[in-house]
């Protein structure tokens, strides 16, 4: 079913085939100044669900991110998540809600005075102190496995690739089991192979894991392969949601240049 | 000749005039902004606070990082602190030996670097040494952390960089501040006996029993522990500037300068009212 649409300005509606969304922004809208960066945006994402959310430099995508794990707050609209509003919300109240989320962020952001192991145990040493220090370790061990970095966990952040980096980086996301991924340019900056292998190991973790993502990304090859739903902002707008086909059937000016220069 | 002079000058007049109001216009602004910047920053600065202190009376309590930035804060100051109270010690004493000789008190030598010592310079000197050391330390690491994401990343990751980053530096600040006076004033007691008794013999034992001949706790104490609130300063500015950082590399330089220059500055203001504040309470 197309859902293309210019600007959608209607109230969110609780899609009956994937229960409840996980992630519901209802009528956002975020300024810096005078520079309208979103305006007036709905989009949800259901469980288990993907969507890649495209577009050109600058038009809000990392803010969208940023909203959602409320680093920042809209000026208007609404976030949910997991049906709670996150406006208002003191840190300790946010962070309960953060405990069911991994961010990747676009530039890895590892902490560079801990080593790489030491950096996926990070939020494990503070959520799950319960675990004992060989039970973390395990873990940490598992999770390294999983992202292809089990010779590396010693090694310090500047000491290895932008695509270990990033590898590391989704290490960590994961490390407290979120149930939504949130993931801002997974594959930028890096050569084709290393790019694919990230995307391969995103399918693999949804396979395995069935978490609800949101991939910001302006590689549609990338989105193509990795989400079942896309979004394509311009100028802070949603111009058009919908699956790849959708995207390709649209006749939106945008939307074709956006294919074309792709 | 002159018809042209006078229609210049009449035609020159209105545009002083007009450029005297609008430098005027440009004063009025720039205080007005420098104002407002100045109540600003004392603002965010107070929020901060409660933000950190919020943070660090509620659960969990992040004793690892604690026990990490007293390890980084005291252990690692304490060789240039006490560095800088040795040349203190020797300092005072060249001076004082000098200036005593002239009215010819010299017995009053060991009282007098005790008391220069322990009550003045050694805390405002571990407070500066400190301010330079470590508020710079912590402004340019939380300031790099700022523009890498790394404190996003954090709150990210569900810790709150309040509790975590903050509040651990600042009581680490806070409780080694003290200890690291004492050590600037035993290590100045040390050298100023020593740099005496190169001169003139004088047994460790009588310069203490002389020095601190009819003193009492209360000359003692609150000078010591009056550096709990440097390091309450110390603290704050250095985690306040660096946390709000934003700019890249220059962001960063910014931050470690300016934990150290408003760090030192309101550390000197405080001593003033501290001072005052100890001779009324202690008489």
């Amino acid at each position: 079913m197309s859902v293309v649409r210019d600007i959608p300005k209607k109230q969110i509606e609780i899609e009956q085939d994937g229960g409840a969304p996980v992630v519901a922004l209802d009528r956002v809208s975020k300024s810096f100044g005078e520079f309208t960066v979103l305006n007036d945006i709905s989009l949800q994402v259901n469980p288990g669900q993907t969507l890649g959310v495209l577009g050109r430099s600058g038009t809000g995508k990392s803010v969208l991110l940023r909203l959602i794990i409320g680093l920042i707050q809209p000026d208007s609209g609404s976030v949910c998540v997991f049906g709670q509003n996150l406006a208002g919300q003191s840190l300790d109240q946010l962070s309960e809600v953060r405990k069911k989320m991994g961010f990747l962020f676009q530039h890895a952001a590892l902490y560079d005075s801990l080593t790489v192991g030491e950096n996926v145990a990070f939020p494990l040493q503070h959520h799950r102190g319960e675990m004992s220090k060989s039970e973390r370790s395990d873990r940490v061990h598992d999770l390294l496995v999983e992202v292809g970095l089990e010779a590396d966990g010693s090694k310090m952040p500047s000491d290895i690739s932008g695509g270990m980096q990033k590898r590391v980086a989704l290490a960590r996301a994961l490390a407290l089991e979120p149930e939504i991924l949130l993931l801002d340019e997974p594959t930028a900056g890096l050569d084709p192979i290393s790019s694919g292998e990230i995307d391969e190991l995103i399918l693999k973790l949804q396979r395995e894991r069935q978490m609800a993502s949101i991939v910001v990304t302006h590689d549609l090859f990338s989105a193509k392969t990795i989400s079942n739903r896309l979004a394509l902002l311009d100028r802070g707008n949603v111009v058009i949601e919908g699956t790849f086909e959708d995207l390709q059937q649209s006749d939106i000016p945008f939307v074709r240049r956006f294919l074309t220069h792709s | 000749m002159s018809q042209p002079v006078s229609t210049n000058l009449i035609a020159i007049r209105p545009r002083l005039a007009d450029r005297g109001a609008t430098s005027a216009v440009a004063i009025v602004d720039v205080a007005t902004r420098f104002v407002g910047g100045f109540f600003e920053w004392f603002g965010n600065i107070g929020i901060f606070f409660w933000q950190v202190v919020r943070a660090a009376v509620t659960p969990p309590y992040e004793w690892r990082e604690l026990i990490r930035q007293l390890d980084e804060v005291g252990s690692k100051s304490l060789p240039l602190v006490a560095l800088a109270g040795a040349a203190v010690g020797v300092v005072i004493s060249l001076e004082a030996r000098y200036s005593l000789s002239r009215f010819g008190a010299k017995s009053l030598f060991p009282s007098t670097l005790v008391y220069s010592v322990i009550q003045v310079m050694g805390p405002i000197i571990t407070g500066l040494v400190v301010s330079g050391r470590v508020g710079a330390g912590i402004g340019a690491e939380l300031a790099s952390m700022k523009v890498t994401e790394q404190i996003d990343a954090i709150e990210a990751s569900a810790i709150n960089p309040y509790r975590l980053l903050a509040a651990t530096r600042i009581l680490a600040c806070i409780l080694m501040m003290p200890l690291l006076t004492i050590a600037a004033d035993v290590s100045g007691l040390l050298t100023g006996w020593f740099a005496q008794s190169m001169v003139e013999p004088l047994s460790f034992h009588q310069f203490m029993e002389s020095g601190f001949n009819g003193a009492t706790f209360n000359a003692f104490l609150p000078p010591t522990f009056k550096t709990m609130v440097y390091g309450l300063i110390i603290g704050l500015i250095a985690c306040f500037q660096g946390m709000r950082t934003s700019g890249g590399a220059e962001g960063v330089g910014r931050a470690a300068t300016n934990s150290v220059v408003l760090g030192s500055l309101f550390l000197m203001l405080a001593d003033v009212v501290l001072v005052k504040l100890i001779l009324v309470v202690f008489p």
